[in-house]
């Protein structure tokens, strides 16, 4: 049972940058302008610890999240998508035209107790 | 009054040591306009090579913008404040056209308002002073605020005239130079606005590179010789920035964006007046620039004895909105900046509805007609739920309010404060000691007190938590890109005695 998913065209997208720049990672924004996105960067780029927790792997490699914003999203199963834009974040994408974004949906009464266990 | 898209080159360079230059390796990105999804002219796609070019520039020119007087500097400042001002409907066009805002807007908020803001730092240069204090007898401290050298700064998509507007001036008149790379979304009014004062400043001073995050962002953002890093963003790119800059030991400023909550206290519908009616438009301001604001009230938090009675008033008001050609001037709310963003506002819309969020008003897409119909535009949506969900919690930086009651004061702050943001707020009441005391007990670094939306300079801007730091606006952001350097000066003739 996972927290999170990715769509076959996002898996793509994340292959094509895999071969350009090597290992990479996922971290979810929050904030302003192009934030509440999740953002792709090389694994050694952005400096990880206790406060970021891993959501889950997804083709591949690892997609974070802030531990505070996590307490507010763990009710809810993500899934990274692509769609044609713009953002003006580091994120790796955004050179070729496209960002990844997210689709949510809340975990069902099933995936909820085993994810996040009372 | 309906104004038309306005003209715009093939494509344009990027202005580097006082001239537009190709970017070096001749790549180009399109820029579109989100009104109806057409292309607006290439812009140069920079890359490292480009960006050292601009941070040379800078650096070359720094020792002598450093030591060029306040007076000087005040004036080549209002000088751009009267350029700004002579093409403020060329400017609005522009920025409509970038950007997708009513045009209404950039008339009358974006572009007046970054010509007060060259002027206010242009003022205050040559009104302050620094410091010096006896400390005994023969001894003298003497405080000279001396510039930090080369500041870059990366400036968002929303008020893309504007946010110039808050981030050139202060550095400018504090005796710096500046590498400015506006958002790939926006890149025409900066443009502009190099075309009309490349004579103004010596070459160096001022540059603006254009181009992508991952390339010509972060090379920026990591530069070695450059000596401070602004931003306005989110806050993954704000963690990647402070990272980058603490190799550097560079100090930095960040805007992060916020949850505000906009407070209605039960006193406003003791009378059915003026100040209610403001109030009532006050709650409407959500969808004010079409939600894309850091400080977007986009948590509405009503009093529950005058819930339904206040919201009724609302709904009527946000369904009254007109939704139509950001170039007519009627057209009080336009166009999302990007199919991106447009794409993620309703994702949210969607989980909001799933959380089990009821949709008050508008809740979809807007469907315009004939020339804009591929543009990407929302309706102002309200949604009533509870502090918890996460469109409460997140930023959805579209015209969507998310709605919930209190009971009393205590209930009001707890929920205002259960976020992980603190920029903005509003308070609305007609009690006297509401209007203090609830103010202070928000953890926000702006507070509105029976108002909301202004941005006046002279009014430091800036936030708590998660919204950053830095204040903006005002006198005090001088010294977020100043060196103080202290002169400790002995008048006295006698040895200590020491050796």
């Amino acid at each position: 049972m996972e927290r999170v998913a990715i769509t076959e065209r996002a898996i793509a997208l994340v292959k094509q940058l895999q071969e350009k720049h090597g290992e990479l990672i996922f971290h979810q924004s929050g904030g302003c302008c192009d934030g509440s996105s999740p953002m792709i960067f090389e694994k050694e780029d952005m400096y990880l610890d206790d406060s970021d927790v891993l959501l889950g792997e997804l083709a591949g490699i690892n997609y974070y999240m802030n531990r505070d914003q996590y307490e507010y999203w763990k009710h809810t199963h993500l899934t990274i998508d692509i769609t044609a834009g713009r953002g003006s974040s580091f994120s790796l994408e955004i050179p070729l035209g496209f960002r990844f974004i997210i689709h949510s949906r809340m975990l069902s009464e099933e995936e909820n107790s085993a994810l996040n266990p009372a | 009054m309906s104004y038309s898209k306005p003209k715009f080159k093939e494509k344009y360079g990027n202005f580097i040591n006082g001239k537009f230059v190709d970017p070096v390796d001749g790549e180009y990105f399109e820029n579109t306009s989100p009104v109806d999804n057409t292309l607006i002219a290439r812009y140069p796609r920079s890359q490292k090579a480009d960006v050292e070019n601009a941070v040379d520039a800078a650096n070359a020119a720094k020792e002598a913008w450093g030591n060029t007087s306040a007076t000087e500097r005040a004036a080549l400042l209002n000088k751009v404040a009267d350029i700004i001002e002579a093409n403020l409907e060329e400017f609005a066009l522009v920025e409509t056209c970038d950007n997708g805002k009513p045009i209404r807007e950039t008339l009358n908020a974006d572009v007046p308002l970054s010509v007060d803001h060259w002027r206010y730092f242009a003022a205050v240069i040559r009104a302050e002073e620094g410091s010096a204090t006896e400390l005994d007898a023969n001894m003298l401290s003497m405080n000279i605020k001396e510039p930090l050298g080369v500041i870059a700064q990366i400036i968002p998509w929303n008020f893309p005239l504007l946010m110039l507007s808050w981030k050139l001036p202060p550095a400018l008149a504090a005796g710096n130079c500046v590498v400015l790379k506006p958002a790939e979304q926006t890149p025409s009014s900066a443009t502009l606005l190099m075309e009309l004062i490349a004579e103004v400043f010596p070459p160096g001073v001022v540059n603006v590179i254009h181009g992508f995050g991952p390339e010509a962002g972060k090379p920026l953002a990591s530069s070695p010789k450059v000596d401070k890093v602004a931003f306005t963003g989110e806050t993954t790119t704000g963690q990647l920035i402070m990272q980058y800059a603490s190799k550097n030991l560079n100090p930095v400023t960040m805007e992060l964006g916020g949850k505000s909550p906009n407070i209605f206290f039960n006193s406003v519908m003791d009378e059915d007046d003026a100040f209610l009616d403001k109030a009532i438009e006050g709650a409407v301001l959500f969808a004010f620039n079409q939600g894309e604001v850091c400080t977007c009230p986009s948590r509405l938090l009503v009093q529950e004895d005058i819930y339904d009675k206040f919201m009724e008033r609302v709904i009527t008001r946000t369904n009254a909105i007109v939704q139509n050609n950001p170039y007519d001037t009627a057209c009080q709310v336009g166009a999302q900046a990007s199919n991106d963003q447009y794409e993620k506002i309703l994702s949210y819309i969607s989980i909001g509805k799933e959380e089990g969020a009821k949709v008050l008003a508008g809740g979809a897409a807007s469907k315009l007609e004939g020339e804009f119909a591929d543009g990407f535009y929302i309706q102002p949506t309200i949604l009533e739920g509870h502090n918890k969900m996460r469109v409460f919690q997140e930023e959805i930086f579209g015209p969507v309010v998310c709605v919930t009651k209190f009971k009393d004061e205590a209930e009001a702050i707890e929920i205002a404060n259960d976020t992980l943001y603190g920029l903005g707020a509003g308070v609305w009441t007609r009690d006297a000691h509401q209007l203090y005391q609830i103010p202070r007990a928000i953890k926000a670094g702006r507070v509105w007190v029976n108002c909301y939306h202004a941005y006046p300079a002279h009014a430091p801007f800036g936030g708590y938590k998660k919204s950053g730091f830095g204040r903006e606006n005002h006198l005090m952001m001088m010294n977020y890109y100043r060196q103080t350097k202290n002169m400790l000066i002995s008048y006295d003739k006698n040895k200590l005695g020491f050796f």
